[in-house]
């Protein structure tokens, strides 16, 4: 399995990265390298195997319908790279 | 050429819980923007979701009022895709074990029963509410957090409808249903409950569905209805200049009333759906899915089957009753005091709900109780007020609550049936009506009933009807 | 200097005695942290001023003689890429330059609550993707047994710290090795608890479903110490097992006659440097002769454990980290024009080279069309990995193998070369794949003096039998003891 440029593109178009011509080029040959590694699962029947999500086996973990504080406005907006009046600023977004 | 519209629908409903799906924070619509805010529903590293119980059961009502084969085992799933008012970009939804699947919805069109199936029922959580200022020019959108993380029901329904008719039946008896299970107040205006439609065209006979065109934006139940007729009249024309109608998703615009392209399936979102690993999964056993099953309550269209039976009523009448279960409740702790189903039902269905549209009330929050209703009724039985008589001391409960024995006894509003007290007040009608006794003699019947106008009148209405007529016809007589 | 050489349990006597003052400790330890971390690189953040005041008041407690936490006086380092209130939190990214959490985890709350002082915040690779600590945004730490050698990562600086005598014991987090690998590079002790022993609350995700945090210590003693603070349930973890927690020093010595110990063949072959089997081989010689009784057994889907562990934690990885978006908190790029641009523009300029490459694997793995092919796939042989480990301990009571199959390697020698890299992880990931603990402790030195780490596994929840056999090693060898030439 090996990757090209436009499916590099487009796994950093989903990733929310812009990337150079020359950083698409090094994932080309370095992603390449890993999925060919990676193929080797292939050499397994798995079809009788029930995936592992989960290394626990717990089950129906739940908290009460209860209202807790939340935090001050004051105290998030500290740390938010934009704010305006009560709300987050972010770049206009066009439905 | 003539086509068969096929619609399905795509439901989401707020769930009613005092706390977000994942944190403590609180799901009170109206805050202040950003007060209902955590780490957790904001996103911030590190932090950890936590299934709240009720939402879950909830969710579990839902499906099983909907009739769903509950997956004994389910689990959450992430949604990935990027949006500001997404905290952590990624949803966290249900995708391949829904809580609920195959279930159906009766609903009824013009007398008849057709079965909606429903594809699955699933829990997810709500996102946050982006602003976008008014003023010429801005360059920036705001965002609001307090409604991510809000438990939301997704429903989402097979292609079963086949017009405007029945998406509105769907829409209401869901909404219905929702109410009745009372897990989510379903207040359209406020986004707790909203629509989305996929509608594809075929021709008529055809089997294969055509391609489907899924609609957003539709924040009103008219839209939805509006936007199936738009959306029905720009494929067919579409079909009929011989274009084929592509797969993809359209806005609808509330104000020009068109539907506008939003993406195409090639453009179509990659949501990388994986199982959510910070939640474990679930078992759902069956006696748990008994103990949820007790707590439904008797939906609808079965509330309504039985009050036909039951009460004799008309179905149009029990119809009417059955559309506010509150309403439904009341009338049936009316019917527990005295066994007056029928008069019940014309004081909900007429006086009642005329005083709530007229008052604009609340049918949550009535002042007058059942009890109350059920002793007006047994108060004009007995001929202690007339019918006249107890439509304002209605009104009156409507407004304060009393009772009606009070409310008669303050303003001495008790039936004359004295006999000897109506005698005199009929004399001295008589006496200054010649003209209508002439008439009454010639054989006019209206006459009667004017000299009747008159005793009440005279009474301020409070002379026994039945006891005036028969007095006045035997000294008119004689 | 020679008290900052001791162990936490030793330094936490001389505190409650009060023949050590917290707050001397404090002082000296600082300074000698201002002399030798200029060369170790082990530190991002410093907590000097909060802990002094935090020293004082223990002081006091202990003149007053009030009650006293658990790890009373003992000052400890933090992985920077757990959230600690106020004080910043960087995952060594320029994504989260300047992000101060408005929380603490929950094990950071456990260690105040036991009194312990929380020194500063020590480097990692951005965002605990790596194996050399050499992935960080800001600084390259340094093996203290050899200035040119990697610590090893992810918690490279927690490791390099203990073992340079800059922190009592530290605390650092797990996905597949993070605590063991540099653990066995930097010579010290390094403990991955079972999943779901301790809270990953607060603990920034990597791969959730394989992430632990855990301690870097001196000597086993220490780890089963600050083990018992920090597992436990925690109800905003619902991974978090609600299992009583022992006092894991309570049972360490009672050694390990006629223990059950496998040896698996998969974990001595090709790649395994001579200088290592050489060191575990007379480990087992050791064991043998206190007692234990050494059996063959096999994990036959060993080999395909870093190509699993590559798709399911980068998978995890590519949706935990999609939050850093320069909405709410951390970085966001300047002159934006729209709001894709933000995302990509400071997504792009946030994050290193590796978590790039990690994300991207991640996403691919779960694209549209390949989602069956990977990380369904891999989710299958995983369980096939856990099975293994399942049979095994049925036989067996612990599982001894080298911890890395080389010791500390030369600084560039395997950086932008990711195949390599994640292949040193190769004995440490079975365990975060399926969840069981395991524990790194000093074993012997390389020829070039460099330390080797022997690694003990054992089946879910069963630390306090792990940590058994561990102390009995220790008891008996004195590796643990040496100190880098500083
Ligand atoms: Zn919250």
């Amino acid at each position: 399995m090996s990757l090209d440029i436009r499916e590099i593109e487009y796994i950093a178009s989903l990733s929310k990265f812009v990337l150079n011509d020359e950083e698409k080029r090094v994932f080309v040959s370095q992603l390449g390298e890993v999925l060919l590694y990676i193929e080797k699962l292939n050499q397994l029947d798995t079809e009788n195997v029930v995936p592992l999500v989960h290394p626990l086996n717990m089950v129906n973990v739940f908290r009460e319908d209860e209202q807790k504080e939340s935090i001050c406005r004051e105290k998030v907006q500290s740390i938010a790279p934009s704010t305006m009046g009560a709300f987050f600023k972010v770049p206009k977004v066009l439905e | 050429m003539d086509y068969e519209v096929v619609i399905g629908l795509e439901t989401h409903a707020e769930l009613s819980t005092e706390s977000k799906l994942f944190c403590g924070c609180s799901t009170k619509f109206g805050a202040e923007p950003n007060t209902q805010v955590c780490p957790v529903c904001l996103g911030m590293p590190g932090v950890l979701p936590v299934v709240n119980k009720k939402a879950f059961e909830y969710a579990l009502k839902a499906a099983l009022a909907l009739n769903c084969t509950i997956n004994q085992h389910t689990n959450f799933d992430r949604k990935s895709y990027y949006y500001p008012d997404l905290p952590k970009n990624y949803q966290i939804s249900q995708n391949y074990y829904n809580l609920g699947v195959d279930g159906y919805m009766n609903i009824e069109v013009n007398d008849v029963m057709k079965k909606i199936r429903i594809h699955n029922v699933h829990l997810e959580e709500e996102a946050g509410k982006l602003i976008h200022p008014d003023e010429a020019g801005a360059d920036y959108s705001l965002v609001d957090f307090n409604r991510a993380g809000v438990p939301l029901l997704e429903i989402v329904s097979y292609p079963d409808m086949r017009n405007a008719a029945e998406v509105e039946n769907y829409m209401y008896t869901l909404r219905k249903i929702l109410l009745y299970t009372d897990i989510s107040d379903c207040k359209m205006q406020e986004g707790s409950l909203r629509f989305e439609a996929s509608i594809s065209l075929r021709k008529d006979g055809e089997q294969k569905l055509g391609n489907r065109v899924e609609m957003k934006n539709l924040n009103s139940m008219k839209s939805v209805l509006k936007a199936i007729e738009y959306e029905t009249s720009r494929q067919s024309e579409l079909l009929d200049r011989g274009e084929k109608i592509e797969r993809e998703t359209r806005l609808w615009d509330e104000i020009r009333e068109k539907s506008v392209r939003m993406r195409s399936k090639e453009e179509a979102q990659d949501y990388r759906y994986f199982p959510e690993p910070d939640l474990l999964p679930f078992v759902i056993d069956e006696k748990w899915v008994c103990s949820i099953k007790e707590t439904l309550p008797e939906l609808p269209l079965e509330k309504k089957q039985r009050f036909v039976e039951s009460f004799q009523l008309s179905d149009y009448d029990a119809g009417l009753l059955i559309e506010d279960k509150i309403l439904a409740d009341f009338f049936e702790e009316c019917v527990k005091e005295v066994n007056f189903p029928k008069v019940f039902c014309n004081w909900i269905i007429n006086d009642l709900l005329r005083e709530v549209k007229e008052k604009k009330l609340d049918i949550a929050l009535l002042k007058i109780k059942p009890a109350q209703l059920a002793a007006l009724v047994v108060m004009i039985n007995k001929g202690i007020i007339s019918n006249t008589i107890a439509k304002d001391v209605f009104s009156e409960m409507i407004n304060t609550g009393k009772e009606p024995k009070t409310i008669v006894e303050e303003k001495k509003l008790v039936q004359i049936s004295d006999e000897g007290l109506i005698d005199e007040i009929l004399d001295k009608v008589i006496a200054s009506n010649p003209n209508a006794i002439e008439d009454y003699k010639k054989g006019k019947k209206n006459a009667l009933a004017f000299l009747m106008g008159q005793v009440m009148k005279e009474t301020k209405g409070k002379a026994n009807p039945k006891l005036v007529n028969e007095l006045l016809k035997n000294k008119l007589d004689s | 200097m020679k008290l900052l050489s001791f162990t936490a349990l030793q330094i936490k006597r001389k505190i409650l005695s009060r023949e050590v003052l917290t707050a001397d400790l404090i002082k000296n330890l600082f300074e000698r942290i201002y002399k030798v971390d200029p060369v170790i690189q082990s530190f991002l953040t410093l907590n000097e001023d909060d802990a002094i005041n935090k020293a004082e008041e223990i002081d006091k407690k202990i003149a007053n003689n009030e009650n006293v936490g658990l790890l009373a006086g003992i000052p400890i380092a933090i992985k920077d890429n757990i959230c600690t209130k106020d004080l910043t939190t960087t995952c060594a990214s320029k994504i989260l330059r300047s992000f101060t959490p408005p929380y603490n985890a929950f094990v950071i709350k456990r260690l105040l609550e036991e009194d312990s002082i929380i020194i500063g915040k020590t480097n990692l690779d951005e965002f605990a993707m790596g194996s050399s600590t050499e992935n960080s945004s800001y600084k390259i730490t340094r093996n203290p047994y050899n200035l040119n050698c990697v610590p090893g990562g992810s918690s490279g600086g927690s490791t390099a710290a203990v073992s340079a005598d800059l922190a009592f014991m530290a605390l650092g987090s797990e996905t597949g090795g993070s605590i063991r690998q540099p653990a066995a590079l930097c010579g010290v002790v390094g403990l991955k608890p079972t999943y779901g022993r301790v809270s990953r609350y607060g603990l920034v995700a990597f791969g959730s479903s394989l992430d632990q945090i855990g301690p870097v210590t001196k000597d086993v003693s220490d780890a089963a110490l600050l083990l018992r603070v920090i597992a436990g349930r925690d109800k905003r973890d619902s991974t978090c097992a609600d299992i009583a927690v022992p006092d894991y020093l309570k049972d360490i010595d009672d050694g390990v006659k006629d223990i059950k110990i496998g040896i698996p063949a998969e974990y001595f072959g090709e790649g395994l440097e001579d200088d290592v089997r050489a060191a575990v081989d007379n480990s087992l010689k050791i064991y043998e002769k206190l007692g234990a009784k050494i059996v063959d057994v096999s994990l036959p889907h060993t080999e395909y454990a870093v190509a699993v562990y590559y798709i399911v934690a980068n998978a995890e990885a590519s949706s935990n980290l999609s939050r850093f978006d320069g909405v709410r908190y951390g970085f966001r790029a300047n002159d934006i024009k729209g709001i894709d641009e933000m995302y990509c523009r400071s997504r792009s300029e946030g994050f290193g080279k590796e978590v790039k490459r990690r994300i991207m694997l991640g996403n691919y793995a779960l694209s549209s069309g390949y989602y069956d092919a990977y990380y369904l796939k891999a989710s299958k042989v995983r369980n096939l990995i856990k099975k293994d480990f399942d049979a095994v301990f049925e036989k067996v009571d612990c599982i001894v193998c080298p911890t890395s199959p080389v010791p500390a390697f030369k600084i560039g020698d395997r950086f932008e070369k990711p195949l390599e890299m994640y292949l040193s992880d190769i004995y440490t990931i079975p365990a975060n794949l399926s969840g069981i603990p395991g524990i790194s402790i000093p074993c012997g030195f390389s020829k070039e003096g460099l330390p080797i780490g022997l690694q003990i596994l054992t089946n879910r929840f069963e630390e306090a039998k792990m940590l058994q056999i561990a102390y009995a090693f220790e008891r008996e060898t004195d590796f643990h003891m040496k100190k880098p030439k500083l």
